[in-house]
């Protein structure tokens, strides 16, 4: 099978109006649109009986197929008493509510048809959909309709419901408001009324001895008011600032805490001796404005984590089987039912079923234990397990969560080891500011006592409030979230943000050859020897189909697969693979593999039959476009090297591009050697490869970067995966990391002179309570709108108005 | 100047009420999706051509 460039132009080919897929040549047709299978003309038929087409105006091929009738064997179960009544989250005789978790609902098109169910069944009388959190409750009539019939009917219009008994005792107990609003609602009722009420105080007409009684009236009012300040709204601070102490350590809500009741306190002995009229206002400020703050911080941190799920996050593709064909899709579009075959090498996505083939399961991922262990033909394989042994053909049981496995690529040993450094390190911070905060306030306000009393307990107030330590934290916080999030976007996936301190301090890149220079889909393969018989090239396509590696994978595409099966497959990494297929033993592999001594002079994999060989495949192998200037603008920067495990046929090609800094016939062994060589002079190393037969090499270095170009490999030694279509953006990714250590300390400069600022004026008593309490989350604000801001207009003055790679899922 | 007491007491009590119209609103739960609504508005009502045997859809959660 050749691919053509030609053959590759997007306007041709007729896509699905349901679903926006592929269709095969002879497509299902209807009404004069095109289907890509039953199951998209199957709900198109059913909306178009009741009505709802209109479904298809709003969105451009919006759908997903309808799921097998099967299926509705498994909805069968929400019948059963138990279950139903844990699903539910209302019933009475005339009405039942459900909520269904609906994940593959993605645009409005989607909530439009959610939302008019009802045309579709008599018994269910309305939907309501959630998107933010993909839900959708229903209100149906228990007399009329089961609800498995409502679960089928969502599975039948393509969004079936995800369902697990296990998330359904976490849902029931969400709650379903945020307290934190109800809180801000009565500070924000108090806190105004309070205020009103002390304006006499301030515009000193308290002098008037018309009415005493209005004043004492007037404190008393207050004193009521900000009661349920303090026991509701404040509580928050209160028990978090208590749960620190009981563990013997402190953070920012102690003193705060601490400010408040001494605030309030002062306040109320005032007020029950007459002798001043409190500061009741200044506590309930304190109160209000702080737990603004402390929202919107909430508010946007979620916005980014959002973000940097779906976005900075390295887009999996498989190999799935669809009518018989395989395609590559990418992982988040993996429904249950769907087959879908891994090679050796390649991680599985989701939790499946194994239907065929010989599965050595290594779950070094999950548990980190690296024995492979042997599964049977179904048995359940959860995501995260890779294959070590020859391809297997699997079926989906649960969609998969692309943030579960990139955490599991986070939180590998070296991951882990960064999340608890910076833990600690925040924890530690924390402690030591407060400490310091309180011992600041308490001296300043004891000198005050002793220049002018009243202004004491005002200093005390205002420097515990100003003082925050949450800027020095939350800069590189936001800044690494938003910096992750705009490589993702270029095509640069991090592990996490410890890496773009790596990539700013590097001085040095080292990178591999074939699939890291090289295209890794290009180039031509020929075929070079005596000649094979037909079932002799079909078992060689079957064996090397079993390999992720890129060689095997391109002998695979130009040969066309038998059917035959394969025994006895061991993959020699770095070397080539064998394998028992029709009662013969064959092997590909390198020259030292097989057996042979010639010179190599350009990559090739050598063929055996049975132990004799039978001649080789040579690759052509395309540089990436642009090779030459990529490698000029880095050696601008770094030290600049090539080592290769190929043979020193390319020398001279490369020459221009590299210099003399170039090894060939290097060993995984050597390559590491030379890192480590590096590394002793002192340069922090950047080591760009393909992720397979140097592993070793990219954990030794600093950074290592995975070059990907066909998405299914899924490289857990490195630190970065680079698309291969960005691989000429390298030179400016590696100029943003810089920039982004440049934006991280900005901004750690300023929230240091904004406390530094803040203290000061504060122990000068010239900062009220009031105020202070606005410019503590006013300085968060502004530090995180400060890395978000300038993370993106960076980005997009680097990489232009370009639009990334990333593709929508 | 008396009636002031209960002036101030008069309309404490009438913002009291707004709060608790104002607690009651959050905890109804109709602040949590900002998204979903803005869409729904935006779509047109449509004609029922056929007769449906349901009661009248219900709104919100």
């Amino acid at each position: 099978m050749k691919i053509t460039p030609a053959s590759l132009t997007v306007d041709k080919r007729v896509t699905c109006y349901h679903c926006g897929e592929v269709c095969p040549p002879v497509p299902v047709n209807e009404d004069g649109h095109d289907f890509c299978c039953e199951g998209c003309h199957l709900v198109y038929d059913l909306l178009k009986q009741n009505d709802l087409c209109s479904y298809y105006d709003i969105s451009k091929a919006p759908g997903r197929a309808a799921e097998d009738a099967e299926k509705n064997a498994v909805y069968a179960s929400l019948d059963e008493p138990e279950v139903r009544s844990r699903m539910l989250r209302f019933e009475d005789e005339k009405t039942a509510r459900v909520v269904f978790h609906v994940p593959s609902m993605h645009c409005s098109s989607c909530i439009w048809l959610l939302e008019h169910l009802y045309r579709m069944e008599t018994g269910i009388l309305s939907s309501t959909v959630n998107f933010p959190a993909r839900e959708v409750s229903v209100d149906f009539d228990p007399r009329k309709i089961k609800l498995s019939r409502v679960a089928a009917l969502f599975a039948a219009t393509g969004y079936a419901p995800s369902i697990s008994l296990g998330d359904l005792e976490i849902s029931a107990k969400k709650k379903r408001f945020n307290p934190r609003v109800l809180k801000i609602g009565v500070a924000g009722f108090c806190f105004g009324n309070i205020m009103l009420l002390s304006f006499p105080e301030y515009l000193s007409l308290g002098d008037l001895h018309e009415v005493p009684a209005l004043r004492t009236f007037f404190a008393w009012l207050s004193l009521a008011l900000s009661i349920p300040v303090i026991a509701y709204s404040a509580s928050e601070f209160f028990i978090f600032a208590w749960k620190a102490i009981r563990f013997r350590s402190l953070n920012i809500d102690a003193p705060v805490a601490l400010a408040i009741s001494v605030t309030f306190l002062r306040s109320v002995y005032e007020i029950t001796t007459g002798s001043g009229p409190g500061y009741l206002d200044s506590m309930s400020g304190i109160v209000f404005f702080m737990l603004i703050g402390r929202y919107f911080q909430d508010r946007t941190h979620e916005n980014l984590s959002f973000e940097r799920d779906y976005r900075s996050y390295f887009p999996i593709a498989v190999t799935a089987l669809k009518n018989g064909k395989e395609i590559s899709l990418p992982v988040t579009r993996l429904k249950a039912g769907d087959r879908i075959i891994i090679r050796n090498g390649e991680l599985v996505p989701a939790d499946c079923i194994l239907l065929d083939g010989n599965a050595e399961i290594d779950y070094s991922f999950v548990t980190g234990e690296s024995e492979p262990v042997t599964k049977e033909n179904g048995e359940k394989i959860f995501a995260g397990a890779r294959q070590t042994s020859e391809a297997i053909t699997l079926e989906v049981l649960k969609e998969t969560s692309q943030s579960y496995l990139t955490q599991l690529w986070n939180n590998d040993s070296a991951g882990r080891r960064n999340v608890e450094e910076h833990k600690s390190y925040i924890d530690r911070v924390n402690r030591w500011f407060t400490l310091g905060v309180l011992l600041l306030a308490s001296s300043a306000s004891v000198v005050w006592l002793f220049i002018q009393p009243s202004n004491a307990l005002n200093v005390f107030v205002s420097v515990l409030i100003v003082a925050c330590p949450c800027t020095l934290l939350l800069a590189s916080t936001f800044t690494n979230a938003s910096v992750l999030h705009w490589f993702g976007k270029y095509g640069l996936y991090l592990k996490n943000s410890a890496v773009i301190e790596k990539l700013a301090t590097a001085s040095a890149i080292v990178f591999d050859k074939t699939g890291t220079i090289t295209e890794g889909n290009e180039g031509s393969t020929a075929y070079e020897g005596k000649p094979l018989s037909a079932e002799e090239t079909a078992a060689l396509a079957l064996l090397a189909s079993q390999s992720g590696h890129p060689l095997s994978r391109r002998i695979a595409a130009v040969l066309k697969k038998g059917n035959g099966r394969i025994t006895g497959y061991s993959d020699h990494k770095g070397k080539g693979i064998s394998g028992n297929i029709g009662g013969r033993f064959y092997m590909i592999g390198s020259a030292d593999f097989i057996g042979e001594k010639k010179e190599a002079k350009t990559a090739e994999a050598w063929i055996a039959i049975d132990g004799k060989v039978k001649g080789k495949f040579v690759f052509r192998n395309r540089y990436r476009a642009g090779l030459a200037e990529i490698i000029s603008a880095l050696t601008e920067k770094f030290s600049t090297e090539l080592l290769s495990g190929d043979n020193e046929a390319e020398r001279e090609n490369l020459q221009p591009v590299f210099g003399n800094e170039m090894r060939f016939n290097q060993s995984p062994a050597e390559k590491l050697e030379r890192i480590r060589v590096l590394q002793d002079e002192g340069k922090k190393v950047i080591m760009v490869g393909d992720g397979l037969n140097d592993a070793g090499a990219l954990l030794r270095a600093d950074a290592g970067i995975a070059v990907s170009d066909s998405m299914n490999n899924y490289f857990p030694a490195c630190d970065a995966i680079l698309d291969g279509k960005s691989f000429a953006r390298l030179p400016l990714l590696l100029r943003y990391s810089r920039i982004a250590r440049r934006i991280i300390i900005v901004t750690f400069l300023f929230s240091v002179i904004y406390n530094i600022a803040g203290i000061y004026f504060s122990v000068r008593g010239e900062l009220s309570p009031v105020i202070a309490a606005v410019l503590m989350p006013a300085s968060s604000l502004s530090v995180i709108l400060i890395t978000t801001l300038s993370s993106r207009i960076s980005a997009k003055r680097l990489f232009g108005a370009a639009d990334g790679n990333h593709t929508a899922v | 100047m008396s009636a002031i007491f209960i002036m101030i007491g008069a309309s404490l009590l009438v913002a009291s009420g707004f709060l608790f119209a104002f607690i009651r609103a959050v905890k109804s739960g109709q602040y949590e999706d900002d998204y979903t609504p803005g869409v729904r508005m935006l779509f047109d009502d449509e004609v029922k051509t056929k007769p449906s045997n349901n009661e009248k859809p219900s709104t919100g959660l």
